[in-house]
């Protein structure tokens, strides 16, 4: 195929740039917290609702960025509403095999379910007197079905963006069927990560926080495993990578990824600033590798 | 529906003149230069430089020369949307907007567009980009309107040398077998088809006779639809969702992890 290592090296950019990286960043983390904040509801111990409440009070405010990210990312942005409903029929628009449609829809109601429990948690915690909200969140059936459904359309909303890119025809994005696990991944380490940063800033010291430590040392090493998979999956578009944006990849490795593994490990290495060093390093990391993928791409 | 109508490039006989692209700048009202600015290519006579949102026609030129610039040969294409009969663009479009005309031609309806960008990602040949005056994604509609009067595309109306050829899908492709034929008969053995069978995205509306390897003009040897990643994307994500999911779980209920975490506290 002479200097051409794949059919996708000649398609065109579709010029998504900042609002997309930052879209990816904060739609990570608003799902990532949601899904998090809900297997501390089901997993965790009484002590740990506070922590559970953090993940809620996240998760909405990064979704509403999120949209606004994307509809400001349009090249007509009131015609934001053409995702979902038909412009001449005004039909609802549903197409599952378009990851975009499919996205769209998934941000809507999980927007519905991110509110919610936003809500709740906010009732809950004293933070309005709206008694009605409290039922939203905490021990009963209705607060642990939305939490559920909830939790699942949030691992959707973080990861369907890599299946997103996935299918394109674009070189990098369309010639690894990984990026859309290694999204919810890195998503689900970067909100661990936010969780474990704001928690340690109000000097928290509930059981969970130990937990959600611990599991965030073994998601890096999943996020870990699964990037260099995806550098072999590449095979000859990995060339897409020998310059400056492989160069970011590996301080993204190295410091964004190996550094804060070490640091989870070796828990009395920086003594009180362990946590929130290893916590900054995975959301700087999550930040960049999401850069490289659309900048690598985009730079075609 | 109408029968399938479509283009037969024949490459070998284009002359570099650009009268496709004026005809279709005229017809269609696409501004000759983008908001005022000439830009040159420097790249032989093509200061076209590529397909996109304004430019629907391109013709480009390329140089088969010898260091010593003795012996050599142009090779010119007039490039357009292909129309494929399997349209990535139309399979992601979020919107709609992207439809499937009587005549098996692919249309962008620019009223319903919203500019996200997903079709130009998915179009295997990188035909698809924004048009600024209407910040809609805009291509070929291999008009559209005038196939609805009954009429030729301004461009192949406008071709001097029959280079592009309109007619319906069938009839090209009996005429393209048998220039090939011709060609390979006067010993011009390079000659092929590209996209005139099925075996590419189920058939190229436009489609094109080549005497040179596809990446040589620019196209893709082996196009795909997008929609090839889907299925593996979407289980690898599962599969990421299930194992985070049971590291979560693992953790949240080591009890291990809450005595050591009480003892800290201690």
């Amino acid at each position: 195929m002479n200097s051409f290592p794949s059919s996708t090296y000649f398609t065109a950019p579709p010029d998504w740039g900042w609002l997309i990286v930052l879209y990816f960043f904060f739609g990570g983390l608003a799902g990532g917290t949601y899904f998090l904040a809900a297997l501390i509801d089901f997993f965790g111990h009484p002590e740990d609702r506070p922590l559970a409440r953090l993940g809620y009070y996240i998760s909405f405010p990064c979704l509403i960025i999120s949209a606004l990210l994307l509809t400001f990312d349009l090249y007509r942005p009131l015609r934001f509403w053409h995702m979902l409903v038909e412009s001449n029929t005004y039909q609802p628009l549903f197409k599952p095999w378009s990851p975009m449609s499919l996205g769209s829809w998934s941000l809507l109601i999980f927007g519905i379910f991110s509110f919610l429990s936003f809500l709740g948690a906010l009732a809950e915690g004293d933070r309005i007197g709206w008694s009605a909200a409290r039922g939203l969140h905490g021990p009963g059936v209705l607060a642990k079905v939305i939490a559920f459904i909830g939790g699942i359309f949030g691992f959707y909303v973080a990861g369907y963006t890599g299946v997103l890119l996935a299918v394109t025809n674009r070189p990098v994005w369309s010639d690894t069927p990984l990026l859309g696990m290694l999204f919810l991944v890195s998503a689900a380490s970067i909100s661990a990560a936010l969780m474990i940063l704001l928690a340690e800033r109000s000097r928290w010291t509930m059981p969970g926080l130990l937990a959600l430590q611990r599991m965030d040392l073994w998601v890096i090493v999943l996020e870990f495993i699964v990037l260099i998979a995806v550098m072999f999956s590449l095979g000859p578009v990995f060339r897409a990578w020998l310059n400056l944006w492989g160069l970011l990849l590996f301080v993204v490795i190295i410091f964004g990824m190996l550094l804060p593994i070490a640091l989870n490990w070796r828990r009395d290495w920086l003594g009180n600033l362990n946590a929130t060093t290893a916590a900054l390093l995975v959301l700087a990391g999550g930040f960049l590798l999401r850069l490289v993928i659309v900048f690598s791409s985009e730079g075609i | 529906m109408a029968e399938p109508m479509g283009f037969y490039t024949d490459t070998t006989v284009c002359i570099g003149c650009k009268a496709c692209e004026v005809a279709c700048k005229e017809w269609n009202q696409l501004p000759s230069t983008n908001g005022g600015v000439n830009t040159l290519s420097g790249d032989s006579y093509d200061n076209t430089r590529q397909l996109d949102g304004i430019h629907w026609r391109h013709v480009k030129f390329i140089e088969q020369f010898t260091e010593t610039r003795q012996d050599g040969r142009w090779l010119l294409m007039s490039d357009v949307c292909k129309h494929c009969v399997h349209a990535a663009c139309l399979e992601v479009c979020p919107t709609g907007a992207i439809v499937r005309t009587e005549f098996d031609t692919v249309v962008i309806q620019s009223d319903a567009c919203n500019g996200c960008r997903d079709c130009i990602a998915a179009c295997p040949f990188g035909v698809i980009d924004i048009n600024p005056v209407s910040g809609t994604a805009q291509k070929c509609t291999l008009c559209y309107d005038r196939l609805q009067s009954g009429m030729e595309p301004a461009c192949s109306k406008a071709c001097p040398t029959d280079s592009i050829q309109f007619g319906t899908i069938r009839e090209l492709r009996g005429r393209a077998e048998k220039r090939v034929e011709q060609l390979q008969q006067a010993g011009e053995k390079r000659a092929y088809l590209y996209g005139a069978d099925e075996k590419m995205l189920g058939g190229l509306n436009s489609f094109y006779l080549l005497v040179d390897k596809p990446e040589i003009y620019g196209l893709p040897p082996d196009p795909k639809m997008p929609t090839r990643n889907l299925k593996s994307a979407t289980w690898f994500s599962a599969l990421g969702a299930v194992l985070v999911g049971l590291i979560g779980v693992i953790n949240f209920r080591n009890r291990g992890a809450r005595l050591a975490a009480e003892e800290e506290r201690r």
